[in-house]
């Protein structure tokens, strides 16, 4: 399928202060290009989760959106540290998330759950030492 | 296709204008440009919020709202103060003293807004005991967050509450009364409400989620202050009144209403800057765990609004020591069920959605012009300084692309485009003499 836009956000690890920045600039864009009601609303909550995640778990990585004629796809990619045990990580209440996160209300295990459960499509891939890289994408109904 | 113009009490005095940018720059949905040396409001993006009124040191921007002479044009008129109004007046310890001025500045008769909130409070608690809501519900009652929500959250649409505001309730009852007890005609009698926003004005002359509004008019809560001053020194005496509750009262300020309908699990927010980020929670779902929101555009609620007189801080303070002294009966109890029955309390339209930020109807379309916005802003300085007469570069950009203005219109780009053409004649100069 031919893409049609794309741009991708640099999301720091642990930058608590910028968090949600991406999500929302996503969100604003599509409603710019004529996305909204279920559709909208499923990506709000996915690239609030995920743009979370990395900011929570990772070592530093990327949020890319691309829109198709057809389809939203978000691909979140960051270069580590890696998911030991991808079975226990998409177990709602499982969380790994450190004091710190806890502390600001982070870290009740629902972040890959919640991801899955608004995606149309859900991939994700990762490796210790490597990084995780996962892929949503949200039909557009015609 | 040309749209019909939209209603707005905001507008902006051209004689007053010089063409800065406090406005464009405070404005929550970018809604101002300044071209050809003065501010031009876009009225598919304005909600009537009033923070221009604030912020224009040159008193540019204005509230249209009715006159007090506009009540001579109905045989009866009747005056629905909003509670904020008591809390214009220092140590104002009982609603009656307002109540009673109000009719002596010329009107027949006196309904309290506040009882409309009583009523509306009980509506929503009904409201919230069916099932399957859509947690958090959010309050109807500002009808400028209602429209943020139109332009700016409108997959949040399904979240409002569909009971009208105390206004139009109490607005409703009001005529009914008045025209069983004088034995006239509804047209006969004009309903007034005295208001702190301009915001209200528009809601009255366009609504949101209802055919018609029930009342006739607003008069500014400012313009109406200085006459009623002189005449706040007795109380209303009629046996007929109704006063309303302590709870009705206190919708005067933020958290009011969200105390009176659902104390336990409920958020109230006020200032329109704070009432956008919390939104932005309900869409990523962060907040459905609450029941019900309250949203105010205005700092401290309807107290702060444009249009008031008093310190907000200080209204708020005279409305808490009021609300102590009455009766601490809940609207559950004082509003009988017949009331609800008896009076329209829910929407009778769908409250659609404002697709004002939309870059164009057609996504493929809309997807070529974010592409080139995008491309623009590359080459864009970033300052947001306003000079090109847009809010931000990125906004720029999009009028760019909306076919509004040209990169030129950038004084700093155009400060390049310049240096570079100089410096091209200097090189044509020397090459001509050599």
């Amino acid at each position: 399928m031919e893409e049609l836009f794309r741009i991708s956000y640099p999301v720091a690890a642990a930058d608590y202060s910028s968090a949600g920045k991406a999500s929302a600039d996503i969100k604003r864009r599509l409603k710019q290009l004529g996305v909204g009601g279920d559709v909208l609303r499923r990506v709000a909550v996915a690239s609030y989760e995920v743009e979370l995640n990395l900011v929570i778990h990772s070592e530093g990585g990327e949020l890319c959106l691309t829109v198709f004629p057809g389809a939203v796809q978000l691909v979140s990619s960051d270069v580590g540290p890696g998911i030991p045990d991808l079975d226990m990580a998409m177990r709602e209440g499982y969380s790994t998330a450190n004091e710190e996160a806890r502390s600001l209300g982070f870290g009740a295990g629902m972040g890959l759950p919640n991801m899955k459960r608004n995606s149309d499509e859900f991939d994700i891939k990762s490796k210790v030492g490597t990084g995780t890289t996962i892929t949503m994408r949200f039909n557009l109904s015609a | 296709m040309q749209e019909k113009r939209r209603y707005h009490s905001v507008r902006l005095d051209k004689d007053r204008c010089k063409g800065c940018t406090n406005c464009l720059t405070h404005c929550p949905t970018a809604a101002i440009r300044v071209r050809g040396g003065r501010a031009h409001i876009l009225d598919n993006l304005c909600i009537d919020c009033g923070e221009c009124i604030r912020i224009c040191e040159y008193h540019a921007k204005v509230a249209f709202t009715d006159v007090m002479a506009n009540i001579k044009a109905y045989k009866y008129a009747i005056v629905l103060p909003a509670p904020s109004l008591y809390g214009q007046f220092r140590d104002m310890a009982r609603p009656e003293y307002v109540l009673e001025a109000l009719k002596r500045v010329g009107f027949d008769e006196v309904f309290e807004v506040a009882r409309g909130a009583d009523i509306v409070t009980r509506a929503i608690r009904e409201k919230l005991r069916e099932p399957n809501q859509p947690r958090p519900l959010i309050s109807s009652a500002c009808p400028t967050v209602v429209r943020l929500i139109q332009v700016r959250f409108p997959e949040l649409i399904d979240h409002i509450v569909d009971i009208r505001q105390p206004m139009e309730v109490a607005a409703s009852v009001a005529r009914a009364e008045f025209c069983k007890k004088h034995h006239c005609s509804p047209s006969d009698v004009g309903c007034f409400f005295v208001t702190p926003c301009p915001a209200k004005m528009t809601a009255i002359r366009t609504p949101i989620g209802q055919k018609k509004s029930e009342l006739d008019g607003a008069i500014s809560m400012m313009e109406l202050y200085g006459q009623l001053l002189p005449h706040i020194n007795e109380m209303l005496n009629d046996p007929d009144f109704v006063p309303a509750t302590g709870y009705g009262v206190a919708w005067a300020t933020s958290n009011g209403e969200a105390n009176a309908v659902c104390p336990d699990n409920s958020l109230s927010v006020d200032g329109i800057s704070n009432v956008i980020r919390v939104l932005e929670e309900v869409e990523n779902d962060k907040l459905s765990d609450l029941i019900y929101l309250e949203g105010n555009a205005c700092i401290g609620g309807c107290v702060g609004g444009p249009l008031t007189f008093e310190n907000s801080y200080v209204a708020k303070n005279t409305i808490r020591k009021m609300v102590r002294h009455m009766s601490p009966e809940h609207p559950d109890t004082a509003v009988p069920s017949s009331m609800l029955n008896k009076y329209p309390t829910k929407n009778d339209l769908p409250i659609e959605p404002n697709t004002a930020e939309k870059l164009d109807d057609n996504i493929v379309e809309a997807m070529r012009k974010m592409k080139q916005m995008n491309e623009i802003i590359q080459r864009l300085p970033g300052y947001d300084c306003g000079s090109c007469g847009s809010p931000t570069c990125a906004a720029f950009a999009e009028d760019i692309v909306r076919g509004y203005c040209t990169e030129m219109d950038c004084v700093h780009l155009l400060r390049e485009k310049l240096k570079v053409m100089a410096e091209e004649m200097v090189e044509l100069a020397q090459s001509r003499r050599e």
